[in-house]
């Protein structure tokens, strides 16, 4: 089980307390309207599905409440950072995704 | 080939089972193959063996990054059954469901289907609705099924607590008779040995670390161990590690890698000669032939690639079996594990073509894709033999996710299995 740092709480619960949201970063075009079907779907549906270093959205559910963006592995699940929305990852670049 | 029968065992049984073929070669690659497929579990060695068989395209080499039918294929729970219900899901698991029927005489293998019936069970008034419309859309579409009340699941399952004094009391459940498990290890082993026997070349321990994409279509795969061998068409079934190999391509699919988890019990007797899913209490659980019981989870919200996941989930799916069958409390468990599924936004597969040309993908089976075996690699084998979509596949192009015919099976597929 994950032990997860909530940037808001500025402690450390386990990951039952929270849900995981999904890719971040992902930005909502400014003009739906104004989308072409590809673009739209490719919002709403195609994510990187990164093996390695991916950057993901969670919320402290049975918590604060509040959503952060973590910096996980995805082969270890070692958490290499925890940063707060708006904000942008210091750790990008880690082993080639193989 | 050598032909396995109960005359072959009696005969050689004479030599101390010594002298038995090997199940399938183990060749070095050629330089070129007409079509090349990535990944050796049971998807594609299905693919494989439909190629040689229906479309007589034997020059097709299935490359294995580990060894054959070692993923998803080892770690599922062998559940088989078809009652989708979209039309489109409905017919593609039914297709399989018919190769299921004829499968261990088709591949002369005994891969050990046995229809002993799969229970939904309904836990509130919605979740019954539900199963209604279910099992209606499945009749219509010739699928067999039927919706039973609390009283013919209590007959059906007599050890499961049906009673009213359950968190969540089993107000029905959808059947359906001819659904029931196969032995995974058997499938991968009978596709791969019915392939080779046609000349398909399975090529193990040997990774695709790239792809060749000239002018916008794929010429051939770079391995680590073989170097570059060249294909008229490529097929990738690499189930978690789609994304990664559609990054190697240069597109993103909408997909997501998650864990999925499994775990089973010490061997027992004999108790429980059904299969029985709940999606609202989310587990669901059989008996192997060897006793033990195989019982599911949900998946890890979070995306994995590590084959392991979190013992939070193993927690929620144990409660809701001991909820269902209190008799299994004091059962030990014997060994859990994980697989990465390649989950779909609608839950629903992909068998498509891609942006790049003489490339195809079979994937997003997500955490359902044991079932399909069969009918995914039939419908497969016909998309890379004609070079475009296999008429049961087509409604399962990548690209309705552009135009927005997406095909909802979370209904359906609601308990990860």
């Amino acid at each position: 089980m994950l032990s997860i740092y909530c940037p808001h709480c500025g402690e450390h619960r386990e990951e039952e307390e929270f849900h995981p949201k999904g890719q971040a970063h992902i930005v909502r075009p400014l003009d739906p309207e104004s989308c072409s079907d590809k673009e739209w779907g490719q919002y709403l549906y195609f994510r990187k599905n990164t093996r390695g270093l991916h950057h993901e959205l969670w919320v402290h559910a049975a918590g604060c409440r509040k959503f952060f963006n973590i910096t996980r592995d995805t082969v270890s699940y070692e958490i290499r950072e925890v940063y707060l929305i708006g904000e942008q990852p210091s750790v990008t670049s880690d082993r080639a995704q193989s | 080939m050598q032909r396995y029968s109960g005359f072959g065992l009696l005969k050689h049984s004479l030599s101390h089972h010594e002298n038995w073929q090997r199940a399938w070669r183990n060749p070095k690659p050629k330089k070129h193959y007409d079509v090349i497929i990535i990944g050796g579990g049971g998807h594609g060695l299905a693919t494989a063996y439909y190629l040689a068989k229906e479309h007589n395209i034997t020059n097709v080499a299935v490359i294995e990054k580990g060894y054959l039918g070692g993923g998803n294929t080892a770690r599922n729970t062998t559940i088989v059954r078809s009652n989708y219900l979209w039309d489109e899901a409905a017919h593609l698991y039914e297709h399989a469901m018919n190769l299921w029927e004829g499968l261990s005489q088709d591949l002369n293998y005994n891969v050990m289907f046995s229809q002993r019936g799969v229970l939904n069970l309904g836990h509130t008034l919605q979740d019954m609705r539900d199963i209604q419309r279910r099992v209606n859309a499945n009749r219509l579409n010739g699928i067999d099924g039927e919706v039973l009340d609390t009283q013919q699941v209590q007959e059906i399952v007599p050890l499961m607590d049906c009673s009213a004094n359950t968190r969540y009391p089993v107000l029905g459940a959808s059947w359906q008779p001819r659904a029931g498990v196969a032995r995974h290890d058997a499938v991968a082993w009978g596709y791969a040995r019915g392939a080779d026997s046609y000349g398909v070349d399975l090529i193990q321990q040997t990774e695709v670390v790239d792809l060749i994409i000239e002018d916008g279509a794929i010429t051939g795969v770079k391995t680590d161990r073989h170097g570059i061998i060249s294909a008229g068409r490529v097929g990738s079934v690499v189930a978690g590690n789609s994304g990664v190999m559609a990054k190697k391509a240069g597109f993103e699919l909408p997909l997501e890698s998650h864990p999925l988890q499994a775990l089973v019990s010490e061997p027992i007797k004999p108790v429980l000669d059904t299969v029985v899913m709940s999606n609202h209490v989310h587990g669901y659980v059989s008996q192997s032939d060897k006793g033990d019981l195989v019982i599911g989870a949900g998946i890890d919200g979070y995306n994995g690639y590590g084959q392991r996941g979190s013992y939070g989930t193993i927690e929620h799916t144990v409660q809701a079996i001991i909820e269902l069958f209190p008799m299994f409390s004091r059962v030990r468990m014997n060994r859990q594990w994980g697989g990465i599924v390649d989950t779909c936004p609608d839950a629903c597969p992909i068998i498509s073509e891609t942006p790049v040309e003489n490339l195809f993908f079979n994937c997003g089976w997500g955490t359902g894709g044991f079932k399909a075996t069969p009918g995914s690699g039939h419908v497969f084998a016909a998309t890379l033999a004609k070079g475009k979509a296999h008429p049961l596949a087509k409604p399962f192009s990548m690209y309705r996710f552009h135009d927005g015919a997406l095909i909802d099976e979370h209904g359906a597929a609601g308990v990860a299995h």
